[in-house]
């Protein structure tokens, strides 16, 4: 608890830079509460609606192309299984630095996300590429362990060489009204992202919304998540169905343009799981642009957490440069 | 750690291409006659020419139907009415419009590019709503026919006969559906005049009625302008009248059938109230006012052409709703990324501009986000006026397009008391999360509808019509039955 504490307090002086400070909000769990409840709610249905209308906009031609593009630069190429094996996570890093060998045009992806004992396998290949390595950590995806075993979870990643580390928020404290104590392992997690030579690892705060169902709860875990002082807010893990809807996504990517407008800062957003076309990526990054703004229209800002996503953003960049579709057995499998 | 965007790097730009829906799927033809009695026929009057809104090119010439045609047409339907649909058992009237409403959804396309080209309107809108509600309608009405004794409305209800039916230039085709779905439902035959500048789709109804086998002068189609109209409502052999349209010609058209046996539902103008709460879901109610207001550029009557927020946060609204209007993409039409398309008419643009400088004259602050209008063609950029009192006339009169005015209240009893100060009274939105506030307020409302944190949202199913000049009769639901029966009572 000591840590915790002494976190969250380096927090109130730290992690908001600029604008709004929330230390009058962030100091109990009842002045969190009414900070968050006072947020304005979201009506599912208009919510529902808005995304739905996104949805149809028509991208084609040079437009869907520059779309394409930008989406295989925001993909977070991810391999988080059980069987994962170095020979693995070898070959996915080195198709996330060069996703088409065929294409020397074809943009890198993002990063690679592994589980924490593979950062240093994937930061291996990586090396200096600009391609992050990414680690889930903080007992993924459960979240249900001690914050210590976290936070050593974490400071494994780190040391290992992860440049972004992607944490679970704890869904049983935050639906049982404790979200103080959310907000502090976030502190928690953010201070153990700290590197000896005064660099830190990127927070990404997953915050599992298929766990958290209403869309007043995304809206509050997004700010809780910006004030603690995440890099990013993530949806869900993939391992959850539902996983990265567009409502939720539209849902944080207002949460992320108002604290802009509330503390002059920027924050990422990620939809992670369930995205594995190109048409839908496509919706994702017109409600980034209609939504958020064209600020966020960059992979420091907005990233896909997916794995077959990729092959088929690439099956269509083919298709877009030859005119023919090529079809599975062109692309790489990983 | 800084965390906002490095001002060297230039602020990406994502601009979507042009997304043209192919217009080759619509056959217009040079010219067109009327539809009675089953065929399309020359009409004895002169010609007028459609245009495109927003292109200005002539699209057909029309018949502009005479006192004669239209008396030719209502003879055809009182024939149709007398010698078959009114004895024709209501199951087999059901089939023609359940083949009616199938019909209207394999051509959907067509019909809304149609729609589209002559009315102005942006495709996402007439693929998505209009022609939706259309064949909604159609299936709707189409379940009705072999029930109206079991309707609940009387014991033996009986149709009226020969219905004259008019509609307006904003829906041409909802409108359409609206008027001639129930009618025959009912078993009443219809002679329908659609407005001067959108006859088109009406014309390639008529088509699908042949398509469908409908029976010979069921449904007639006389196209023109007032003069034809007032024939239509003049016409002593009609039994009812509908017409949506202006609240000035709606009592034209009362005091014409006034003494005579016709009945008559009329609706007519709005100047809805859209009220936004300090507890309403924000984001959702900013869409709603959007979509109240710039639907169909705002060529509607039970538009929320009135925003009516607490002060508490009205800057906060105010702020939202600029930002969401500044990512409205108004152009062409056929392009299925457009947002609000070409006004409907020069007529009705120089209407609108004439409001908009006289609100502006008044003393309310005007506001348009930029946008590049294009050089031919009827456009109005989405507008909003702040700092509106209940004594500016952009607050009591109906625009009729794209331009928003916006108050403020200090409690519920003060937003009721201005939200009913209009002569009108067709709909109202209310946006609270609170479920207590919004069934207080629909009780207070003087309003035909009454939406919760929704706005423009339309079913066949949900009866629909006005208070005060709004116009009397409610269209649509069972309710909608009401009107095109006889010995029928709620």
């Amino acid at each position: 608890m000591t840590t915790t504490s002494s976190a969250a307090t380096g927090a109130r002086s730290g992690a908001i830079d600029a604008g709004r400070d929330f230390a009058d909000v962030t100091g109990s769990d009842a002045s969190l509460r009414r900070f968050l409840h006072g947020l304005p709610g979201v009506d599912q249905v208009g919510a529902e609606a808005r995304a739905a209308v996104l949805g149809t906009r028509s991208i084609k031609t040079s437009a869907k192309a520059q779309a394409i593009d930008l989406a295989i630069s925001m993909v977070d190429l991810t391999t988080l299984e059980g069987m994962d094996t170095p020979g693995k996570v070898r070959a996915l890093s080195a198709k996330a630095m060069r996703p088409d060998p065929a294409d020397q045009s074809c943009p890198a992806a993002a990063a690679v996300c592994v589980y924490a004992d593979m950062v240093a396998t994937a930061r291996q290949v990586l090396g200096d590429s600009g391609v992050n390595v990414a680690a889930v950590a903080t007992a993924f995806p459960s979240g249900r362990a001690a914050l210590g075993v976290k936070l050593a979870d974490t400071r494994d990643a780190v040391e290992a060489g992860a440049d972004e580390i992607d944490m679970v928020i704890d869904r049983g404290a935050f639906l049982s009204g404790r979200y103080l104590q959310v907000f502090e392992e976030i502190v928690a997690t953010r201070e153990a992202c700290a590197r000896p030579d005064g660099r830190s690892a990127h927070l990404k705060v997953i915050c599992e919304t298929g766990e958290l169902q209403t869309y007043d709860n995304v809206r509050r875990v997004s700010w809780l998540a910006m004030m603690a002082g995440a890099h990013f807010i993530k949806t869900s893990t993939g391992k959850v169905q539902p996983a990265a809807t567009l409502p939720v996504t539209l849902v944080m990517l207002e949460a992320v343009r108002d604290f802009r407008e509330a503390t002059g800062q920027m924050v990422g957003v990620k939809p992670a799981g369930g995205i594995r076309t190109s048409k839908d990526a496509i919706k994702y990054l017109v409600m980034v642009n209609e939504v958020a703004g064209a600020d966020w229209l960059r992979p420091a800002w907005f990233r896909f957490g997916a794995s077959t996503l990729l092959n088929d953003l690439l099956m269509q960049r083919t298709r877009m440069r030859t005119g023919r579709y090529s079809g599975p057995d062109y692309v790489t499998l990983d | 750690m800084v965390k906002v965007p490095d001002t060297a790097t230039p602020t990406p730009s994502f601009d979507y291409a042009p997304a043209p829906e192919s217009r080759a799927i619509v056959d217009i033809a040079p010219s067109y006659g009327l539809f009675v009695d089953g065929q399309f026929v020359d009409g004895q009057g002169r010609a007028f020419k459609t245009i495109n809104p927003a292109t200005e090119e002539v699209l057909a010439e029309i018949a502009e139907a005479s006192a004669a045609d239209v008396d030719l047409a209502v003879r055809a339907a009182r024939r149709a009415h007398t010698r078959v649909w009114s004895r024709m058992a209501g199951r087999e009237r059901a089939k023609y419009l359940y083949r009616i409403a199938r019909i209207v959804q394999e051509r959907g396309r067509e019909l809304a590019v149609l729609e589209s080209i002559d009315n102005g309107k942006p495709i996402r809108e007439s693929r998505d709503v209009d022609v939706p509600a259309l064949a909604a309608h159609f299936f709707y009405y189409a379940g009705w026919a072999d029930k109206l004794d079991h309707a609940g409305l009387g014991p033996d209800p009986r149709s009226l006969g020969v219905a004259g039916q008019v509609i307006p230039w904003n829906f041409p085709l909802m409108m359409l559906a609206w008027k001639i779905a129930p009618a025959l439902a009912a078993g009443n035959t219809v002679v329908l005049k659609p407005a001067e500048t959108t006859p088109l789709t009406a014309l390639l109804f008529a088509e699908i009625c042949q398509q469908a086998d409908l029976p010979a002068g069921v449904v007639n189609i006389v196209t023109g302008a007032g003069a034809t109209g007032r024939a239509l409502v003049a016409h002593p052999d009609v039994d009812k009248i509908a017409f949506t349209g202006s609240t000035d010609v709606g009592k034209q058209i009362a005091r014409t059938v006034a003494g005579t046996s016709k009945t008559v539902t009329l609706e007519l103008g709005g100047k809805a109230a859209n009220i936004v709460f300090d507890d309403a879901p924000l984001d959702q109610a900013v869409e709603g006012v959007v979509n109240g207001i710039f639907f169909n550029q705002g060529h509607v009557c039970c538009a929320g052409s009135r925003l009516l927020v607490q002060e508490s946060v009205a800057e906060e609204v105010l702020a939202r709703l600029k930002r969401r209007m500044a990512t409205l993409r108004v152009g062409d039409p056929l392009d299925k990324n457009t947002d609000v398309g070409a006004i409907n008419s020069a007529e009705q643009l120089a209407k609108i501009r004439q409001l908009s400088d006289i609100g502006e004259a008044e003393g309310a602050g005007r506001w348009s986000p930029p946008c590049d209008l294009p050089a031919t063609g009827f456009w109005f950029p989405p507008t909003v006026f702040t700092g509106v009192t209940q004594a500016h006339r952009i607050a009591r009169e109906e625009v009729f397009g794209p331009v928003l005015s916006v108050l403020t209240f200090r409690t519920p009893a003060e937003a009721v008391e201005k939200a009913n100060n209009t002569p009108y009274g067709l709909s109202a939105g209310v946006w609270t999360e609170k479920g207590s506030r919004i069934l207080w307020m629909a009780n207070q409302l003087r309003a035909g509808t009454v939406w919760a944190n929704t706005f423009n949202k339309f079913d066949a199913s949900a009866p629909f019509g006005g208070y005060k000049e709004s116009g009397y009769g409610r269209e649509g639901g069972r309710e909608g039955l009401l009107a095109y029966l006889k010995g029928a009572s709620a």
